[in-house]
């Protein structure tokens, strides 16, 4: 049998192999860069486009976008943006990973807000109780604690919901959204009001022995080493853990997973749990970290951004904290954007919107193409949506 | 070859030393293969030889990484599904890609729409094309039909119109009896014999032996990616063909030996199941499985088997009735206590309940097991423990996988299945609930599994085999019974039960058995 002329000689071959290692171990971070280099090619087509509407700029100046994005890049470069890319991304990478836990599960959280503001309001419970006779000591960790188990609380009712009676997360949990925006409201003008205060607010948590204290910079608090600390423990408890295991097996396959002898009901519940956990514990480092008081119109949009998070990490704790801080500094450079290039810090909105559009498009398009290969067998949108595919994990 | 030398013209389709390797395997390697026109020709080879990477490489959704291609003896540049359909190669999968509500015209014009002018498609031309086309060759489809009223073979019969329509010269068919009924495959089989004698050539996937012998007019043999041999089906036997697809001798009927036959271990009785929608499938089972005996259970599928077995396995909740497992009433128990207890499953549908493809083969193999010393300590993963089983599971149930990190999809069905297998087979068992367990397999794996299943039989576990495939019945079971509309229709003995007479309680259940044979006879 003759062999043809076109074999290659060994070293194509092994540049080849190299190249296909290289794609193979690129591939997980890719399609998240993908998303951001489009996202931010939109945007700057945005900037020109609309540059006549800035003070002091020719309508399509194309220069624009390049000087807004140095100023974004500039903003998070100086010592203070260091900082404060630390402390916008600590609540996203809270609650990113509770999202992204949920992912792992098949499940699609999206009442990051309602659990964020009930984790904030059981913080302020503590702290304008006990704070007011306690040490910071004790108010500290007592607040946190009670931030998480609110934030716990409230991630529980859907989890609950749907293990009892199926009524799916996406509604649930939008719908108790609202319900903790009013809970909140109710909370401030209520049990939480500051006594002799002219509005509905609470009092201030530095005056209760609460305040989170500044380990970095002007105002880097120690809510920071939290979600640091968050991080690997979220991890371990995916990858090391029987509990993990029964989590990502119940989200790739629940019926395997019940096969398995996994309660699948009793994950949804302890899942959504968590992931209401790490929100709460957002709402509460932000409320004892950042802004000390709950004010009227309190309000969060960390339980939405969560989600970007969760996706651009791919649900990998370690995605997580990466994509985390890419999102902070987005919205640390911000102001310095505004400042310097004169472009509206809105802008950082509108990049995080288009990344999660190519984000989930592209998820989209995966659960499609695999639902027509294989029907029956697949996996829930949210379950794609996170990436599920483990060998990337 | 001699052929093609003596007419003196090229074949219609030459693929020459096609290689294709993906990381850790080389799906192709030099493969040659040459199609005439007009004839059928068959690509025989076990779920992973590299038949569908070759055929991929054909219609350009795969580059091969050496090799080429040639069309009536002048080189062919496929570069993607559009180059191949312009040069008249089609393909028919085995998922069809049918859009179900439009009509069978409509999907046969999808994509090469004739069209009146630049906005409207001349229903009227396509319709009559279409006609045309269906009644040249024997076509009994309604072109106004919807595509989702359709069987499963009529939508097969659309897929293949759909390729006429686009004229073209080789056609293949990836499978393509997988999903049919046997009358179904005799139809098929009759039309790819008039497309052959119209000049078409069809390439014909397949590992099944005896349709391969049967439709095809030359076969290719291909194992581990490299062409073994070449056969005309006159001058080889299925014994031949399963060597040479094998690479070794196969026994394509199990030597099931002598069971030695012990005391009661499973013992079911008035069992109640419903299906989904609470209809009662299965109104009343009573059996009795003995250590050391297979009871098969035969029957069309559909009729209360897949219940019947969820409920005996845990998954299912029972609506009455009693099941005992060595005299301990387990009625009710979930999935874990009856592993516990020493029930073994393989599941009809694999990847449903049986594999979690995107995990990693490892994880898959402690799936029952993982909260269980030596994998888990308690609430902390032994992954070290874990891979050190998952190796030695590999190594002795010959899971063909680079390693036992590698993500469970990418193994091929056959490997999967023993991925399963090995999990449910390697540890004492009491009972062994097998559905279906070597449906969509090739010749090596089912002789592989059906051997574990003798051995788990003379290690004295009492089996429960359901299947559809009334072959793997009659060869495996000591006793069998039939399903009918959920219940168990007769009791008849494995060595000497009829196969007419177990497919005819298929498919009356036995009480229309009588009036047939007095019809017979009269």
């Amino acid at each position: 049998m003759s062999r043809p002329d076109t074999i290659q000689p060994r070293t194509v071959r092994a540049r080849k192999a190299i190249v296909r290692a290289v794609v193979r171990s690129a591939q997980p971070v890719a399609e998240p860069l993908v998303a951001i280099l489009l996202a931010l090619l939109v945007g700057a087509v945005g900037i020109t486009m609309f540059s006549g509407l800035l003070a002091g700029h020719s309508s399509f100046d194309i220069g624009l976008p390049a000087a807004a994005y140095l100023a974004l890049l500039q903003g998070v470069a100086s010592p203070n943006g260091f900082t404060s890319t630390l402390v916008y991304s600590t609540p996203l990478i809270l609650a990113g990973l509770g999202v992204g836990l949920g992912f792992k599960a098949g499940l699609f959280n999206i009442g990051g807000r309602g659990q964020f503001l009930f984790g904030t309001v059981g913080a302020m419970a503590v702290a304008s109780t006990v704070g007011v006779t306690q040490s910071s000591y004790i108010t500290i960790p007592l607040a946190l604690l009670a931030g998480a188990l609110f934030g716990a609380a409230a991630g529980f009712i859907p989890g609950f919901l749907k293990a009892t009676s199926g009524a799916h997360e996406v509604v649930t949990t939008i719908m108790l959204n609202y319900v903790f925006v009013f809970v909140t409201y109710w909370a401030i003008s209520g049990p939480l009001v500051l006594p002799n205060a002219h509005q509905p607010i609470t009092a201030d948590v530095s005056d209760r022995n609460a305040a989170l204290p500044i380990i970095l910079g002007r105002d880097g608090n120690a809510g920071i080493l939290l979600a640091l600390v968050a991080v690997p423990i979220i991890w371990f408890l995916l990858y090391r853990t029987t509990l993990g295991f029964e989590i990502r097996s119940a989200g790739a396959n629940a019926d395997a997973a019940r096969y398995g002898g996994m309660k699948t009901n009793r994950l949804i519940v302890l899942t959504m749990s968590i992931a209401g956990l790490m929100a709460g514990l957002a709402g509460a480092t932000t409320l004892l970290g950042v802004v000390h008081q709950i004010a009227p119109g309190y309000d969060t949009t960390v339980g939405f951004d969560a989600i970007t998070v969760a996706l651009l990490g791919r649900s990998n704790p370690i995605g997580i904290l990466f994509s985390g801080l890419l999102l902070g500094a987005m919205r640390a450079g911000s102001q310095s954007m505004q400042i310097q290039a004169g472009v509206p810090a809105e802008l950082v909105d509108a990049l995080q919107a288009i990344i999660l559009v190519f984000l989930v498009v592209n998820a989209l398009r995966r659960w499609l193409d695999r639902r027509a290969a294989k029907r029956g067998s697949t996996p829930s949108v949210g379950a794609e949506v996170a990436g599920s595919a483990e060998g990337v994990a | 070859m001699i052929d093609d030398a003596a007419s003196g013209s090229a074949p219609a389709l030459e693929m020459r030393g096609i290689t294709k390797r993906y990381p850790g395997v080389v799906a192709n390697d030099h493969i040659d293969l040459d199609v005439r026109r007009g004839e059928i020709h068959a690509l025989l080879g076990e779920n992973g030889a590299g038949k569908t990477t070759l055929m991929n490489v054909l219609y350009g959704l795969a580059r091969p990484d050496e090799g080429r291609i040639l069309m009536d003896g002048r080189e062919a540049q496929i570069a993607g599904p559009s180059d191949a359909i312009a040069r008249g190669i089609s393909m028919v999968h085995q998922h069809f890609m049918l859009v179900p509500v439009l009509s069978v015209a409509e999907n046969v014009i999808l994509g090469a729409e004739t069209m009146s002018n630049r906005v409207f498609v001349d229903r009227r031309e396509a319709s009559r094309r279409i006609a045309a086309l269906a009644g040249r060759f024997g076509f009994d489809l309604d072109p106004d039909v919807k595509v989702g009223s359709l069987s499963v073979g009529q939508q097969q019969r659309v897929e293949i119109l759909k390729a006429l329509y686009r004229d073209a010269r080789i056609l293949v068919l990836d499978e393509p009896t997988a999903v049919l009924t046997p009358g179904e495959t005799e139809e098929i089989f009759a039309l790819l014999r008039r497309l052959a004698a119209d000049g078409r050539s069809i390439v014909f996937i397949s590992h099944k032996l005896y349709e391969v012998l049967e439709v095809a007019d030359r076969i290719t043999v291909i194992r581990r990616g490299r062409v073994i041999g070449e056969r005309k089906p006159s001058e080889t036997t299925e014994e031949e063909l399963a060597e040479l697809m094998v690479g070794r001798e196969v026994e394509l009927t199990v030597d099931r030996g002598v069971s030695h036959v012990g005391a009661p271990v499973l013992r079911v009785e008035g069992l109640r199941v419903a299906d989904d929608r609470h209809h009662e499938v299965v109104p009343d089972a009573t059996f009795e499985i003995r250590a050391g005996e297979i009871l098969g259970v035969a029957g069309v599928a559909g009729n209360g088997q897949d219940e019947l077995v969820q409920a005996l396995i845990g998954l299912r909740r029972s609506l009455g009735g009693k099941v005992t497992l060595m005299g301990r009433d387990v009625t009710g128990l979930s999935p874990r206590r009856l592993n516990e207890a020493g029930v073994g499953y393989v599941p009809g549908d694999r990847h449903r309940f049986g594999l979690i493809l995107a995990f990693p083969v490892y994880d898959n193999l402690i799936l029952t097991s993982y909260y269980r010393a030596p994998f888990a300590h308690g609430l902390l993963r032994d992954d070290s423990a874990i891979l050190e089983s998952a190796a030695a599971q590999v190594e002795r149930f010959d899971i063909r996988t680079p390693s036992a990190r590698a993500a469970t999809s990418t193994l091929s069905g056959g490997n999967q299945q023993k991925v399963v297998v090995a999990r449910e087979f390697d540890r004492e068992l009491k009972l062994l609930i097998l559905d279906q367990p070597t449906r969509g397999l090739d010749v090596g794996s089912i002789e592989f599994i059906h051997r574990q299943i003798i051995a788990k039989r003379d290690a004295g576990t009492a089996v429960l085999l359901v299947s559809a495939e009334l072959d793997e019945i009659m060869e495996m079971s000591d006793r069998i019974t039939v399903m009918y509309r959920g219940r168990m229709v007769a009791d008849l003995d494995g060595r000497t039960a009829d196969k007419n007479a177990v497919g005819l309680l298929m498919a009356t259940g036995g009480q229309e058995v009588a009036a047939t044979q007095k019809e017979a006879s009269a």
